[in-house]
């Protein structure tokens, strides 16, 4: 056991030293980050491949004849190609760079399901989406009409199977999932929901803001119709994220925004719009960003997912087992499949007392509702407390964690 | 360390667990929601008003040891103060919340122990929930004001 132990440890180890923020002092002590789930840091090669590009490329892309504008727009799109390898689509021509998750999910509403709802539709979510897999969408069906159905959760914050096929009718026009629960740590059984939905002709969204930098996401093999994701969230820089689509739903959507980069030809009477994936990247696109994400897909790719996701597995299931021994500590999400958050409360300890607590320790966890208050709702609590794991935390991180819940709990003590 | 237990002193406990005032005003003739985005939490506060004297003051929700003691508190100090007292109060307060070097007037009693929230500055909108949303109950704002 002690040498399994080691085995795992050893290489995360290694890869911390690849992240220079994780070398910071909080409050004196060293930084314990376990709030990826927020957002993870970045390995020295995403900072330099950013850095680098403004240093030695930094020109527009798809457009200049000069040779450092052709060397952005060949970064560019290599980066493009190297997402495209990753999730494992069929074409660069699915792979749109937004923002974020959001952008992503939003551009599908308003591009997507926007000119097909009319009053007689509906969308469906779960009861444990993210707001911005719930916002874009209640916005839709107030623009529309159509009806925001939501599949419920169990106790253990497991996805109703049942009662999302019940949900699901003739007048249903897009399921929108979450493929990790960013509140629970729940993970949807994503490939029997494409299932379930392709079965009755409708298609499907997956929400991977966390299922991205935690399970392997193989866009054909899920068979998902649109699958949205952020960079940041994968070891990759802020504002820049992707939307995949099948290219005959994104040929036949149309453009999200309008400006430059995005038009073939322009007249006042006419307006030719850029083939795909340009036709949705309107305006100077985040060339940098999307260089660094790139380099950050590279990053992961050199560690390899499985390995990330057994080490993540160790942290979890070893966490897992010692929180289930504090008295007063209530583990929320409990699903079979899990990955890589624990969300819990403490009996008469509010979250933000127990945040402000374990910061003083070094200890960076998130309090509050992760923008997921329906969740919230379903099991009572106005927040949790969330710890959250990446490649580069260790057992000896996990402790830290525990020994300054012990410390709340003994304040707190009557 | 130190900065922690300032921050969480005894006299806070005591309110977390046993706020005072803590119930809805059937008598009341002000009252106003508040909520703080950052976590979620939400609370009541009720005022009997009496010309410019506030006679009974209450609040209704639960939140973090620090909100909830800082509403149990500020309904203590409250009660018989004239409305010009109450918004003196609240500035004091806030200063002495949100300034480094600030001294604690003599009037605020009870309420310096908030004072630990300045080196936190995260919570200081937990401090000041249940002030924001007295003052809204005072000018009859009935909708639900925020901390933003």
């Amino acid at each position: 056991m002690k040498m399994e132990t080691d085995v795992l440890l050893q290489p995360a180890a290694r890869w911390r030293a690849d992240f220079p923020v994780l070398r910071e002092t909080v409050h004196g002590v060293p930084l314990v980050y376990l709030d990826n789930a927020a957002t993870t840091h970045k390995p020295e090669a995403v900072l330099a491949a950013e850095a680098d590009f403004y240093r030695r490329t930094n020109s527009n892309v798809h457009r200049g004849v000069h040779t450092l504008s052709q060397r952005a727009t060949d970064q560019h799109e290599a980066a493009r190609e190297t997402v495209r390898r990753f999730i494992n689509a069929a074409s660069t021509r699915e792979i749109i760079f937004v923002r974020g998750t959001t952008e992503a999910i939003n551009l599908v509403a308003q591009s997507f399901a926007r000119p097909r709802l009319t009053e007689a539709d509906n969308i469906i979510v779960s009861a444990m989406e993210h707001h911005s897999n719930i916002v874009p969408w209640q916005m839709v069906c107030g623009q529309t009409g159509a009806e925001l159905r939501v599949a419920p959760v169990n106790e253990a914050g497991e996805l109703d199977l049942d009662m999302l096929g019940r949900l699901i009718g003739p007048k249903t026009r897009l399921v929108a999932l979450t493929h990790l629960s960013n509140a629970l740590g729940s993970v949807t059984p994503a490939r029997r929901i494409v299932e379930l939905a392709h079965a009755h002709g409708v298609p499907v969204l997956l929400d991977g803001a966390q299922a991205i930098a935690h399970l392997g996401v193989d866009v054909q093999a899920l068979g998902c119709d649109f699958y949205a994701f952020s960079g940041h969230k994968i070891y990759g820089p802020t504002g820049i994220g992707v939307l995949y689509g099948k290219e005959a739903l994104l040929d036949a959507m149309p453009p999200y925004q309008c400006g430059g980069d995005m038009i073939s030809s322009v007249t006042f009477g006419e307006t030719r719009y850029n083939e795909l994936p340009f036709k949705f990247e309107a305006g100077t696109p985040n060339i940098a960003g999307a260089i660094g994400l790139g380099r950050a897909l590279e990053y992961v790719e050199s560690i390899g997912v499985n390995a990330i996701a057994a080490h993540e597995r160790d942290l979890l299931a070893y966490a897992t087992g010692l929180a289930a021994g504090i008295d007063g500590l209530r583990i929320v999400g409990t699903a079979r499949e899990k990955a890589s958050i624990l969300s819990f409360t403490l009996a008469g300890v509010h979250p933000h007392d127990i945040g402000t607590i374990l910061d003083h320790a070094g200890v960076a966890i998130r309090a509050g509702h992760h923008c997921a208050m329906p969740i919230m709702q379903r099991f009572g609590l106005a927040g949790t407390a969330r710890a959250s794991f990446a490649l580069y935390n260790t057992r000896s991180e996990v402790d830290a964690l525990m020994a300054g819940i012990a410390k709340v709990v003994e304040m707190f003590r009557p | 360390m130190s900065e922690l237990r300032d921050l969480y002193q005894e006299v806070i406990f005591d309110h977390y667990r046993k706020p005072r005032n803590h119930h809805a005003l059937a008598c009341a003739n002000h009252f106003a929601h508040g909520h703080n985005r950052l976590c979620g939490d939400q609370l009541t506060v009720y005022l009997q008003v009496d010309g410019d004297v506030i006679r009974d003051v209450s609040f209704e929700g639960s939140g973090c040891a620090i909100s909830t003691a800082s509403a149990s508190l500020m309904t203590e100090i409250l009660k018989g103060r004239r409305l010009q007292d109450a918004e003196n109060l609240f500035n004091e307060f806030h200063h002495l919340l949100t300034h480094a070097d600030a001294h604690a007037a003599a009037d605020l009693g009870k309420l310096e122990v908030l004072a630990g929230v300045r080196e936190f500055p995260a919570r200081v909108k937990c401090a000041t929930l249940a002030w924001h949303t007295l003052q809204a109950a005072l000018k009859d704002r009935a909708a639900q004001v925020t901390t933003e």
